[in-house]
């Protein structure tokens, strides 16, 4: 059979069969990206058009032209079709990251001026609004606080009630229902679910504003994101693993406890942290529930406390350029957090993820 | 304590659909009895049934006794998580415990039921790989991931999981059907040593290897697809290889249908 192989010619280049075809060189795509870009800011210099965006959306759609032209006159038109698919995906990707890009950036190089430690550490107590100086502390202090307790009450609640679904619900009527009002559920506008707890927390049963009843609201707009994440999560886990543990006569508890939830782990908890990422920059129900307060107070249960995206919404409304720097760093500092917490989820994810190395 | 088995009139259903009709067999302990027949004639239903894992499936239902020495596994007050227990199953895909090392995966049914001693835990542990020839290729590597050994490995792995919590009857579900000709030989000689500690039942679709590894070889068929399967009749494995007394069963151990 081997000398079959070495009869055929060494360069399969001169001869044009009908398995070869002329190929665009590996380096076209991106000469074409960099030709468009010219020509969006050539197009965009010559008629004068002031926003950027214009600039961007002429590059991308020469981009996407000059492909389907060029690879039609070189490749044929099935190559084209591929081609333009190909770079309609890196178009798209680009400009879901520009924004993603642009609002990072502006947040860190606006933020720095002001972040430091001081800021980290101290409150707004006796700072005046047009004044320099103060900090993020209490609202930081606050937002750990009002979190914290809404993830103690949400997740429990929602991992169990995932559970219920997925081990126990079977399908039957209260399963449906339990599906349906969470996906309703999804749906609560946070000020919704802020002016429901201020309805029977505050007003009815009279309690004055506090951390407490800011993360009751949280807990509320938390928990579906929890039941629906985790209830995918423990669908993945394959039906063989149950039985396996059933058949060792394992009870049924225990195997969902030991087997079935740690092969979800790492899912759960990357469910759980964007949930808790979501209700940590709400701002509505905090404003109604929790007040806003310039002092520290580390009492979730009583008085006043401040949260970082109330605090962002208090300082930017002052208006003053102090007072928007403090803004700008108080941003940064929740987006930092948010992402503090989804890197530690991950880190979770991976430690406890089924591990499959020898 | 390997156990007899008494089954008598049996049947299965899922939902209202009927998937085996009215089964009566006895399995002798310290024995190997095969369960053969085409694909879908309640084999392993059947087989689900021993150890009241076919009720796990939703809608599943059995009516009917099977007893276990002098004792009916479907009778009232019977738990079914203790018939569990002493009737063990090695089911056909190897299913370790993805998130659990070697050692924990063999020592899950032991330390999940709660009763065992912590210093015998490393013993039956040993014990139960020695009994399903693993224990030499994974003696240096009890912590690492049971998910990482080879397709073979895992299903003995599974059988050492399923024999350590020292069950009566040991069920298995096609236990070599995704393994290769070489780890389907190391378990079918496993059988052949298990079987001088408990009583085992095995599906296979392999009649070679129902001849070469049963006592006795049950052959289960169907009427039409959509029929409940019915058990056609139950004789030693030398009798129902060489002259069976159905024409059916001969019809299909020599290949003239299904």
């Amino acid at each position: 059979m081997s000398h079959a192989i070495q009869e055929r010619p060494v360069s399969a280049a001169p001869r044009r069969g009908s398995l070869s075809h002329a190929r665009l060189p590996r380096w076209s795509p991106a000469a074409i990206a960099v030709g468009s870009i010219a020509g969006g800011i050539g197009t965009g210099l010559a008629a004068g058009w002031h926003s950027k965006v214009q600039w961007g959306l002429t590059a991308a759609l020469l981009f996407v032209l000059v492909t389907f032209a060029v690879t039609t006159k070189v490749e044929g038109s099935r190559q084209a079709k591929d081609r333009v698919a190909t770079s309609l995906v890196w178009v798209c990707f680009v400009l879901a990251v520009v924004p993603l890009l642009s609002l990072a950036w502006v947040t860190i190089s606006k933020g720095l001026d002001v972040l430091d430690g001081y800021f980290l550490t101290h409150s707004m107590n006796g700072v005046l609004d047009a004044e320099a100086g103060g900090g993020v502390y209490h609202a930081l202090l606050g937002t750990i606080e009002q979190v914290g307790i809404a993830t103690l009450i949400a997740a429990p609640i929602g991992l169990l009630t995932a559970v219920y679904l997925v081990e126990y619900g079977n399908g039957s009527r209260l399963a449906k229902a339990v599906t349906f009002f969470v996906d309703v559920m999804t749906g609560i506008p946070s000020i919704v679910a802020g002016l429901f707890v201020l309805a029977t927390w505050n007003l009815i049963l009279g309690f004055g504003p506090s951390g407490f009843a800011g993360a009751m609201a949280l807990a509320i707009l938390m928990m579906p994101v929890v039941v629906r994440s985790t209830e995918e999560m423990l669908k993945l886990v394959p039906n063989e693993l149950r039985e396996a543990s059933l058949a060792l006569g394992i009870p049924k508890w225990r195997t969902i406890l030991k087997v079935v939830l740690p092969t979800a782990i790492g899912g759960i908890t990357t469910g759980v942290m964007l949930a808790v990422a979501r209700i940590t920059g709400e701002t509505a129900p905090v404003l109604l529930l929790v007040f806003g307060t310039k002092l520290i107070n580390p009492n979730p249960f009583e008085g006043a406390q401040s949260s970082l995206p109330l605090y962002v919404y208090e300082q930017y409304a002052v208006g003053t350029d102090a007072a928007v720097a403090r803004a700008w760093a108080a941003a940064l500092v929740l987006i930092a957090f948010v992402m503090i917490l989804n890197l530690v989820a991950r880190g979770i994810a991976r430690w406890k993820a089924p591990k499959t190395g020898r | 304590m390997a156990k007899r088995i008494d089954v008598s009139g049996l049947s299965a259903y899922y939902g209202a659909h009927k998937a085996i009709d009215d089964i009566s067999m006895t399995v002798e302990p310290r024995s190997v009895t095969a369960f053969i027949g085409p694909s879908g004639c309640g084999k392993s239903t059947f087989l689900r049934t021993l150890n009241r894992m076919h009720e796990v499936t939703p809608g599943g239902r059995v009516e009917g006794k099977v007893m276990l020495d002098d004792e009916n596994l479907y009778g009232t007050n019977v738990d079914p998580v203790a018939v569990r227990r002493t009737v063990g199953m090695v089911f056909q895909r190897p299913n370790p415990f993805p998130t659990m090392s070697i050692f924990d995966n063999v020592a899950a049914g032991l330390r999940l039921n709660g009763n065992y001693k912590k210093s015998q835990l490393a013993d039956i542990v040993e014990r139960s790989l020695k009994g399903a020839n693993l224990w030499n290729e994974v003696k240096d590597r009890l912590n690492k991931p049971g998910s990482g050994l080879s397709g073979g490995q895992q299903q003995r792995l599974c059988i050492a999981r399923a024999i350590a919590v020292e069950p009566d009857v040991l069920l298995m579900d096609e236990p070599c059907s995704a393994l290769d000709p070489i780890s389907t030989l190391a378990i079918e000689d496993l059988i052949g040593e298990l079987k001088e500690r408990f009583t085992i039942v095995i599906v296979t679709h392999n009649m070679q290897q129902a001849a070469r590894v049963s006592d006795r070889t049950a052959f289960f068929n169907l009427a039409a697809v959509g029929q409940p399967g019915k058990l056609i009749e139950l004789d030693d494995t030398e009798r129902i290889f060489s002259n069976p007394s159905v024409q059916a069963t001969e019809d299909y151990i020599s290949g003239r249908f299904g």
